[in-house]
């Protein structure tokens, strides 16, 4: 029985991890850079399958891809905004009609890059084995590549909040996320630093993309599903916190796997009851103000 | 009363429609049977993307969700079509629309307008899943058949559908409730300090344009005679209306018309030639109709014509 | 019996008492100004009243009605109207439009359209500016958009006119015509709170002033009251005492 609710919890805590990430991801976008991006999945779906191509054609080991898939995603995202969204900005009469028009322009992306994709690597589900060997951890068997991904997962949101804590950028980033319009008085680049927070959020996808083709297959359509979990993670740490969706990540994570032991196939439908739920009685979430 | 007054003062205008509504209405008489076959999927996306904008388009509220109401529509016709007469199931396809929309608006709308984007933009993969898990654990089913109906029928079925959203999309511009929608959309707190009950306004106006939808899809489920969730809940349903109404001109009445129909055309055209392009082709459209022609087709027209004519007054 | 009352309001915004145990009352009839330094919670206390804001504790009663917790069109039709702090208006519709608006949909009565119309009319006449109904109420200039706000608020039929610094960014003439204005809009019974800081127009229109700081209320009582009471002065008027303007 114990055994059983640790299976479950960890099995939480490894979905739980991608969820943080790819969610702290669009925390980013859309707390600071202020655009609601619906094609985070598209992002994330891309790093996907740069791991699966550089692993299958290549021979290169998914966790280095991790250092080239970051990379390569957040430029795609950082060329994005300066380009596209920093003409917006400055063509939006207002912070909501700049909010509207961003995220319509992220659903003109969507069809964009899927449809690429599709084209570049077929429409087909596809998929690698790497470290798929059972690993041993307190007492339940796991996949080493999923255990890694929890560490990596965790690893790099540690990073992450370290580096909006205690860099110089990071405050940067913080302030342009409280007042862009002041943050830009005291002498923050301002177009620069919420185009390089789009980039990082991006950069979130990239990572999430890549450990997530490390345990599971991967076909060009599956961006839609995470942008949806990561509007509801979002939601559920509270808007424009980034800790919040950390925890908001696990915690969704957790809830699947519970739903998933009793009845595979309704994940999706228990995110959506919390979301129900929190829009009736707690907007704001965990952590929002 | 009100629509008395609005005929009388533009007879030209009227009886132009009419021509264009009996052009319609005998079209399956003398024109081939692919024409009515494209003129339904026009129809389709007319109907669609009006509705859409019905809401959408005074307010700003951006709804994501036409595919989910769509999609209940053609579910109700896969459901029920084989054991109802066709307008019962059609208007159970409309009521459902309505009645999800209903809950969603009611949910949503009196928060601030982001919720209900992502609530929209969600709906889709949740009755997705939600409806596919019911299918394979419970009813045991993985797709359903839906008789087929004769071409002709869907045909003026939608044009029934079509004329009769039309008439209610221009008796509510020209009520009191349009005029209170766009001062919604305008300034919502002022509205609301001005007496306009706006979380109901808001809510009963997105389950009437979520009525249409469900409606036609209802209908156009019988094109398909095969039908399980993947087929019957489609993003792309979500994507089109918005490109069209936005390309056409979200502000005014035959903006959404005129886009739709454009859109629907070229659609038919790619479709069988470029499968996947097309849809990148539609993404690029959309990105390139955001930079550069906010408000439309109709919007880039109208000021051109308003530059050359040199007046200036405000939106009708 | 009071038109309005409040007794005990307080509002939080997360640690900090915006509006802190305010106990007040209008009179039918009245104008009563309300004034204090920026941040004093002047308009925050409007908030509260109109219902944009729900008090944390105290409550408001409207004609004897507690009204904490209704809705803002509720509150609108009861008869309680106001403009805002940055004018709200509806800048693609027409100035007539603007106006009907809340004729259709803030009266107590139910009006047809074409009588909203011919009331919106007679408004815009009454606030002088008949000359652009049909324009496009962001063309209007600021004076001008102020009184658009007024009027469309009036459509609504109020008993009680709550006006938020409708004299902010006009020049000395246009001051002069936003006082006319206010007291011709008493002449029509309307009761009204103002909350201003051109302290000539307060002083000269005001039948009772309440001063808020901080939050909290320091001293309420007739314009030669608030002008002698040493508190106000040290607080709020401070040089401006003496200076007449």
């Amino acid at each position: 029985m114990i055994v059983t609710i640790l299976d479950v919890v960890i099995a939480g805590l490894l979905m739980g991890g991608i969820y943080a990430l790819i969610a702290m991801g669009l925390s980013l976008q859309y707390g600071v850079a202020r655009v609601l991006n619906i094609a985070h999945g598209e992002f994330i779906m891309i790093g996907a399958f740069i791991t699966w191509s550089l692993y299958t054609i290549v021979g290169i080991n998914p966790l280095v891809s991790l250092a080239i898939c970051g990379p390569i995603v957040f430029i795609i995202g950082f060329i994005l905004y300066r380009t596209i969204f920093t003409r917006l900005r400055d063509a939006s009469a207002s912070p909501a009609a700049f909010e509207g028009s961003s995220m319509l322009a992220c659903f003109g992306l969507l069809f964009i890059i899927q449809n690429v994709a599709i084209l570049i690597w077929g429409a087909d589900i596809k998929g690698y084995s790497y470290l798929a060997f059972p690993v041993n951890f307190a007492g339940t068997v796991f996949a080493a590549n999923r255990l890694l991904t929890l560490v990596f997962a965790l690893f790099i949101g540690s990073v992450f909040y370290l580096f909006l804590a205690r860099t110089r950028l990071g405050k940067g980033i913080r302030a342009a996320a409280q007042d862009p319009a002041a943050a830009g008085l005291m002498g923050v680049n301002i177009k620069q630093v919420l185009a390089l927070c789009f980039g990082f959020g991006a950069l979130m996808a990239g990572f999430g993309g890549t450990l997530i083709s490390m345990s599971y297959n991967i076909q060009p359509t599956m961006g839609l599903e995470y942008t949806v979990i990561a509007f509801i993670v979002i939601v559920l740490g509270g808007l424009g916190s980034i800790p919040g969706s950390f925890i908001g990540g696990l915690l969704l994570g957790l809830v699947g796997s519970i739903v998933t032991h009793i009845e595979p196939g309704l994940s999706l439908v228990a995110y959506y009851i919390i979301f129900m739920l929190l829009l009736l009685a707690k907007p704001t979430g965990i952590l929002g103000k | 009363m009100d629509i008395i007054k609005a005929v009388s003062k533009k007879p030209f205008e009227l009886g132009f429609l009419l021509f264009i509504l009996i052009v319609l209405a005998t079209l399956p008489l003398y024109a081939p049977e692919y024409a009515v076959v494209l003129l339904t999927s026009i129809l389709m996306y007319i109907i669609i993307t009006v509705s859409w904008t019905m809401f959408s388009g005074p307010t700003g509220y951006i709804s994501l969700a036409p595919a989910a109401f769509f999609g209940i529509g053609v579910y109700t016709s896969a459901l029920l079509a084989l054991v109802l007469p066709l307008p019962v199931v059609i208007g159970i396809g409309g009521l459902a629309g309505f009645c999800l929309a209903l809950l969603v608006g009611a949910l949503t709308l009196r928060l601030r307008g982001i919720y209900f984007v992502m609530f929209t933009f969600g709906l889709v993969e949740l009755l997705l899943h939600f409806i596919l898990w019911w299918e394979v654990n419970i009813s045991g089913t993985t797709g359903r058949v839906v008789p087929t109906v004769a071409n002709a029928t869907v045909y003026y079925i939608l044009l029934i559908i079509f004329s009769l959203l039309m008439l209610t999309t221009y008796l509510l511009r020209n009520s009191k409730f349009g005029i209170a929608l766009q001062s919604i959309g305008e300034f919502e707190e002022a509205a609301a300090h001005r007496g306009i009950n706006v979380n109901v306004l808001k809510t009963i106006i997105f389950a009437i344009s979520a009525l249409f939808m469900g409606a036609a899809g209802a209908i156009m489920a019988t094109r398909w005679t095969y039908i399980d969730p993947k087929i019957a809940f489609n993003p792309l349903i979500s994507f089109m209306p918005v490109l069209m109404a936005i390309f056409g001109g979200i502000r005014y009445l035959y903006g959404p018309v005129i886009g739709a129909a454009f859109f629907a055309y070229v659609e038919e055209f790619l479709i069988t030639r470029f499968p996947y392009h097309y849809m990148l082709i539609f993404g690029v459209i959309m990105l390139v109709a955001i930079l550069y022609m906010p408000d439309g087709l109709v919007g880039l027209i109208q000021k051109l014509w308003k530059r050359t004519s040199g007046e200036t007054d405000a939106v009708t | 019996m009071r038109l309005l009352e409040g007794q005990g309001v307080t509002k939080y915004f997360g640690g900090l008492a915006a509006v802190f145990e305010v106990d007040f009352h209008v009179d039918p009839g009245e104008v009563f100004g309300l004034i204090g330094p920026n941040g004093a919670g002047k308009t925050t206390l409007f908030n509260l009243i109109s219902a944009a804001l729900t008090p944390k504790s105290g409550a408001i009663k409207f004609k004897g009605k507690n009204i904490t917790g209704l809705k803002p069109h509720q509150i609108c039709r009861m008869g309680v109207a106001r403009t805002f702090q940055t004018v709200k208006i509806f800048a693609n519709m027409s100035v007539l439009d603007n106006v009907a608006l809340g004729a259709l949909f803030g009266a107590s009565a139910r009006l047809s359209s074409a009588d909203a119309e011919r009331q919106a009319t007679a408004l815009l006449e009454f606030v002088g500016l008949s000359t652009q109904k049909a324009a496009p109420a962001k063309d209007l200039t600021l004076a001008n958009q102020k009184r658009l706000e007024v009027a469309g608020a009036l459509a609504t039929q109020p008993e009680l006119l709550l006006l938020d610094e409708i004299m902010a960014g006009l020049n000395p003439a246009e001051v002069a015509q936003a006082m006319e204005l206010v007291a011709r809009i008493r002449d029509r019974g309307i009761t009204i709170i103002m909350i201003e800081h051109v302290m000539k127009a307060i002083m000269s229109v005001c039948d009772r002033i309440m001063v808020l700081h901080h939050g909290q209320k320091i001293a309420d009582g007739t314009p030669q009251e608030i002008a002698n009471s040493k508190t106000v002065i040290k607080v709020y008027l401070g040089e401006k005492a003496d200076a007449g303007s």
